[in-house]
C-alpha cells in the first residue's frame, strides 16, 4: 500500500477523533488567510489561549458531568459568584492569596456537592436540579456586590494568574526576544511524547493488539512534535506561555491522567455506559456523582478566579453563558450527550475550536450577531458529524 | 366454516438465527373466548404482535383473514381499524390523564381539530358501564388499582367498537376478586358479539373460561381442542405444552455427593413500592457447595426480583427476612456488599444491565474487581490486559482483540464475557438468570461446560431459567417459583417437566 493511501486509510478509520484537530487546523488556516497572518501572530494566539483559559476549565469538568449523563447549567454564574468571593476575601476580609483560592476552591466543591444531592439522593434532573444553581448564583452574585458595584481588586501576585506569563531563564545570550523558558518546555514535552509513544507501540505489540504502521507512526510523531513546537515557538515570540495556559495545560493533564489511568475514571465511564450494569458491578453511582459534581464545582471556582484575575476585578455579570460554552465545547470535542463517551482532551480541543472562531471574526471586524450564528453552526455540523460517524463506526 | 371471525394460515416469521413461528395456523370463531397458551417463547406473543400488526405485512409470510377478508395490517391503526384491540401485560395507559382522557386518547371526540369534553364525559360513562365501572370518569389513572386500569383499557377497545379483544396475561398482576370480575365481563361481553382472545400461563383459569385452546410449542401450532365439554385438563394442556424430547445437549456431569449448606435464605419477603405490591412471599430455600440448584418458573413468577433482592436489593425494594452465607448472617446494603461476601450475579438482560456495550472486552471483564489490576486506585493496563487474555482463553470468547467492543460480538460471546466478568470477582456462589438466553446451541453447550467445571471446583450455581429443559438437564435440585412465592421443590430424581409445569401454573 502506498505512503498517499495509508494516510487515507488511516484518517478514514480514525474520522472521529482525528476530525476535531482537523477541523482545528482548518480554522486556523482559513483565519489566518483571511487577517493576512495577523490571527497566527504571536500576541493573538498568546491572547487566543488566556481567553480559552476559563472555558477550558469548565470543559474539562463538563465533560465528566455529561459522561455520567447529567448536565450542569449552574457553573456559569457559580464560577462568576466565587470570582466575586475570592475579590471579597482579598479587598474585605484582607485574607493572602495563598489562602483565597484555596477557601475560593473548597467552597466551589461544597457548590457542587449542594447540586449533586437533589440528582444523586432524590433523583431530581440535573437540569433542573443546575437551572435552580443557575437562578440562585446569579441572585447571589448580585447580592454580594450590590454595595460595592464592581469590585476591584488591588493584588498583583492574584492578578498575575490571569494575566502574567511564567519567568525565563535570564543571562543566557541566544535567541534575542525569545522566550526561552518556554522554548526548553516545549522540547522536553516533545521529547516526553515521542518516548511515551514508542513505549505504548511496544506495550501493545507486545500483546499483538493492532498498531499504526512504522510510517504512520512516524509520521504521527512528526505532526505532534511539529505542532507542540510551533506552538510554543509562537508563544515563545510574545511572552511566552501565560500562567493561565500553565494551569490549563495542568488541568488537562491531571483530569486527562484520572479519566484514562484510574480506577475512577473507569468507574465514570462504566456509570455513563450503563448505570444499571455499573451498580450492579458494585459500583456505588450516588457516590460519584457526587465526586463528579464536587469536581465540576472545584472547575467552576478555578475557572471564577481566572476570570476575575484576567478582568483584575469582579464584576456584577461575571460568568454569564460561561455554562453554555462549556458545554457547547464539551459538544463540539466528541463528547456524546447519550453518556459514556468523551474525552477531556476533545473538549479542550472543543474549547479552542470556540474561542478561535471568536478571535478570528473579531479580527476580520464580523458583527457579534453574526458571530454567534456561526458559531451556532459550528456546534450543530460538529455534532451532526459526531453522531454520524458514530452510527457508522457501529 | 363461515362463522370464523379470524383465520391465521401459515404464518411465518423469522428472527435473525430464530424461527420464531413456524407455518402456525389459528382460526377464532365468533363469539368465542379463545385460549392461547404455551411456554415462554412458544410464539404466542409474536403470533399476537404479527395479527395486531407490529410485525407488518412482508415482515411474515402466510395470510391473515379477518371477518373474511384477507388483510395486510401495515400497523397497529390498521388492526385497529379493522376492529381488532390487543391490551398487553404492561398496561399503556397514560397514569397522569383522567379515565375519560384516556379512553379516547388517540380518537378524540372532535370538530376540526377542537375536542368535544363535553360528548367525551358522556359517552365515556357509557363506556364505563358497559364494563360495571363506578367511578368518576374525571379520576387519575394513576390513582385506580391494576385491576380497574384493566377494565379501562377494555372499556378504550369498546369505544373504538372493537370485534376482536386479545389479551396477553391480563391476570398476571390481578388477584382473585378482580380476575373474576374480568372474566364475567368476557363472558358478557361474549353475550354481546365480541370474540376475545386470552394469553394466559395460569391453566386453572384457562380452563374455567375457555371455549377453544390452542396450544403453541417451539413456534408451531400443535393442537385445537374443545375445552366446553370438559374434555381438558390441566394434564392434557401440559402434556402438549412440554411435550418435546430432551436432547442430550447437556455434557454429563459426575453428580457426587454435596457438602454442607453454604447459602440459605429465610422468610424472604419484599415489597416493591414503585409499583405498589409485595412481589416475593415467605421465600425459603438453601444452596449446598458444589450443587446446581434450579429455579423453574414462568416469566414474571418473581425469579429475577428474587435474585435481585439478594444481591444487594439495587432496585430498592423493602426486605424483610434473612441470609446466611457461610454460616454467618449477611445483610447486604448495596452489589459490593454481596460481591466482597462471595456472590456474583449474570443477569438476565446482558444487554440491559450486564454489560456495558459501548466499551470493549477487556473493560468490562474486570469492570466488577478492579482491585484485582490496580494499586492505590491507578489501573495497572498490562495486568489488565494480561488477565483479560487468559479469561479470553479460559472461556474461549471468540474476538478479534479483547479491545473490540462488547457491542460487535455474538450473543453467545456476549454472554460469555458476562460470565467471565463475573468469574473475574472469584465468587462462590454464581446467581445465572437465565444463563443461555437468546444463544445458540453451540454456545449453550460451552456454557454448561463451563457451569460443570465450577461446581467441580466447589463452587455452587443458582440457576434461573424458564426453558424446562436446561432445569432437568443441569440442576441437582429444583425450585419452582410461581407469583412470588416457592411453589415446590423437587430432586433431580422426582423431577418431571410436567410436574414443574403443575407447580408453575399453580
Amino acid at each position: 500500500m502506498s505512503f498517499i493511501q495509508n494516510v487515507q486509510k488511516i484518517l478514514k478509520q480514525n474520522v472521529r477523533e482525528y476530525g476535531m484537530y482537523i477541523a482545528l487546523l482548518a480554522i486556523i488556516v482559513f483565519f489566518t488567510t483571511m487577517t493576512n497572518g495577523i490571527f497566527i501572530s504571536s500576541r493573538n494566539i498568546s491572547n487566543l489561549l488566556n481567553q480559552t483559559g476559563y472555558i477550558a476549565v469548565l470543559a474539562v469538568g463538563m465533560t465528566l458531568v455529561i459522561v455520567i449523563r447529567h448536565i450542569d447549567l449552574s457553573v456559569g454564574f457559580l464560577a462568576g459568584f466565587l470570582g466575586a468571593m475570592a475579590a471579597i476575601a482579598m479587598v474585605q476580609w484582607h485574607l493572602p492569596v495563598v489562602v483565597v483560592i484555596p477557601l475560593v476552591m473548597s467552597m466551589g466543591v461544597v457548590a457542587g456537592l449542594i447540586t449533586a444531592f437533589p440528582v444523586a439522593q432524590l433523583g431530581i434532573p440535573s437540569f433542573v436540579a443546575s437551572l435552580a444553581g443557575w437562578l440562585i448564583y446569579r441572585g447571589a452574585l448580585l447580592l454580594v456586590t450590590l454595595k460595592t458595584g464592581t469590585i476591584i481588586i488591588p493584588n498583583d501576585a492574584y492578578n498575575a494568574i490571569g494575566n502574567g506569563y511564567i519567568p525565563d531563564i535570564t543571562n543566557l545570550n541566544i535567541l534575542p526576544g525569545m522566550h526561552k523558558l518556554t522554548l526548553l518546555l516545549g522540547i522536553i514535552s516533545v521529547v516526553l511524547n515521542i518516548f511515551n509513544e514508542i513505549k505504548n507501540r511496544q506495550n501493545k505489540l507486545a500483546y499483538n493488539f493492532e498498531v499504526l504502521t512504522m510510517d504512520m507512526f512516524i509520521l504521527k510523531l512528526f505532526f505532534t512534535s511539529t505542532v507542540i513546537l510551533g506552538i510554543t515557538w509562537v508563544l515563545a515570540g510574545y511572552n511566552g506561555l501565560s500562567w493561565t495556559v500553565v494551569i490549563m495545560l495542568a488541568v488537562v493533564a491531571v483530569y486527562h491522567y484520572i479519566t484514562t489511568k484510574t480506577v475512577l475514571g473507569r468507574y465514570i465511564y462504566a456509570i455513563g455506559g450503563n448505570p444499571e450494569a455499573a451498580e450492579l458491578s458494585g459500583i456505588d453511582v450516588k457516590k460519584l456523582t457526587f465526586v463528579v459534581f464536587g469536581s465540576m464545582g472545584m472547575l467552576s471556582a478555578l475557572s471564577g478566579i481566572l476570570f476575575s484575575s484576567r478582568l483584575q476585578s469582579a464584576t456584577t455579570i461575571a460568568g454569564q453563558l460561561f455554562e453554555m460554552d462549556a458545554i457547547a465545547a464539551a459538544y463540539v470535542g466528541g463528547v456524546s450527550a447519550a453518556g459514556g463517551v468523551g474525552k477531556v482532551t476533545g473538549s479542550l480541543i472543543g474549547a479552542l475550536v470556540m474561542t478561535s472562531l471568536t478571535s478570528g471574526m473579531n479580527l476580520m471586524g464580523i458583527d457579534i450577531s453574526s458571530q454567534y450564528i456561526v458559531r451556532g453552526l459550528v456546534l450543530l455540523i460538529a455534532v451532526i458529524f459526531d453522531v454520524s460517524t458514530r452510527r457508522r463506526g457501529k | 366454516m363461515n362463522s370464523h371471525i379470524l383465520e391465521m394460515k401459515s404464518i411465518t416469521k423469522e428472527f435473525p438465527g430464530v424461527k420464531a413461528l413456524d407455518e402456525v395456523s389459528f382460526s377464532v370463531t365468533k363469539g368465542e373466548i379463545h385460549c392461547l397458551v404455551g411456554e415462554n417463547g412458544a410464539g404466542k406473543s409474536t403470533l399476537m404482535k404479527v395479527l395486531s400488526g407490529v410485525y407488518p405485512y412482508g415482515e411474515y409470510t402466510g395470510e391473515i383473514h379477518f371477518n373474511g377478508i384477507e388483510q395486510k395490517f401495515s400497523g397497529i391503526s390498521d388492526s385497529k381499524k379493522a376492529g381488532i384491540a390487543i391490551i398487553y401485560q404492561e398496561l399503556a395507559l397514560v397514569p397522569e390523564m383522567s379515565v375519560y382522557e384516556n379512553i379516547f386518547l388517540g380518537h378524540e371526540i372532535q370538530k376540526k381539530g377542537i375536542v368535544d369534553w363535553n360528548e367525551t364525559i358522556k359517552q365515556s360513562v357509557e363506556m364505563l358501564k358497559k364494563v360495571r365501572l363506578e367511578i368518576n370518569p374525571a379520576t387519575k389513572v394513576m390513582e385506580l388499582g391494576v385491576g380497574k386500569q384493566q377494565l379501562i383499557e377494555i372499556a378504550k377497545a369498546l369505544s373504538q367498537d372493537v370485534k376482536l379483544l386479545i389479551l396477553d396475561e391480563p391476570t398476571s398482576a390481578l388477584n382473585e376478586d378482580d380476575c373474576e370480575n374480568l372474566f364475567d365481563l368476557l363472558r358478557e361481553l361474549k353475550q354481546h358479539g365480541v370474540t376475545s382472545i386470552l394469553i394466559s400461563h395460569k391453566l386453572k383459569e384457562v380452563i374455567g373460561i375457555a371455549d377453544t385452546v390452542t396450544v403453541l410449542r417451539d413456534g408451531r401450532t400443535i393442537c385445537t381442542l374443545d375445552a366446553r365439554n370438559g374434555q381438558v385438563s390441566e394434564g392434557i394442556l401440559i402434556k402438549h405444552m412440554v411435550g418435546r424430547e430432551i436432547n442430550n445437549v447437556y455434557p454429563p456431569r459426575p453428580r457426587s455427593k454435596h457438602g454442607e449448606v453454604i447459602f440459605e435464605v429465610r422468610n424472604l419477603n419484599a415489597y416493591n413500592p414503585k409499583i405498589g405490591r409485595t412481589i416475593l412471599k415467605d421465600i425459603n430455600f438453601n444452596v449446598k457447595k458444589g450443587e446446581v440448584v434450579g429455579f423453574a418458573g414462568l416469566m414474571g413468577s418473581g425469579r429475577t426480583e428474587l435474585a435481585l433482592s439478594l444481591f444487594g436489593n439495587p432496585a430498592g425494594f423493602e426486605i424483610s427476612g434473612e441470609v446466611i452465607v457461610e454460616g454467618k448472617k449477611r445483610d447486604f446494603k448495596n452489589p459490593r456488599h454481596a460481591i466482597n461476601s462471595g456472590l456474583a450475579y449474570v443477569t438476565e438482560d446482558r444487554k440491559g444491565n450486564g454489560l456495558i456495550l459501548i466499551q470493549d472486552v477487556k473493560q468490562n471483564i474486570t469492570l466488577a474487581n478492579m482491585k484485582r489490576i490496580s494499586k492505590r486506585g491507578i489501573v495497572n493496563e498490562n495486568n489488565e490486559v494480561k488477565q483479560a487474555i487468559e479469561y479470553r482463553k479460559a472461556l474461549d470468547i471468540r474476538t478479534p482483540t479483547i479491545e473490540q467492543k462488547v457491542l460487535n460480538l455474538s450473543g453467545g460471546n456476549q454472554q460469555k464475557v458476562s460470565l467471565a466478568k463475573w468469574l473475574f470477582v472469584s465468587p462462590e456462589i454464581l446467581i445465572l438468570d437465565e444463563p443461555t438466553r437468546g444463544i445458540d446451541v453451540g454456545a449453550k453447550f460451552e456454557i454448561y461446560t463451563i457451569m460443570n467445571q465450577l461446581v467441580a471446583e466447589g463452587k455452587s450455581i443458582i440457576m434461573i431459567s424458564s426453558e424446562l429443559p436446561e432445569i432437568l438437564g443441569m440442576s441437582d435440585r429444583i425450585y419452582i417459583v410461581s407469583s412470588g412465592r416457592i411453589t415446590g421443590e423437587l430432586s433431580i430424581e422426582e423431577a418431571t417437566q410436567e410436574k414443574i409445569m403443575h407447580m408453575a401454573t399453580n
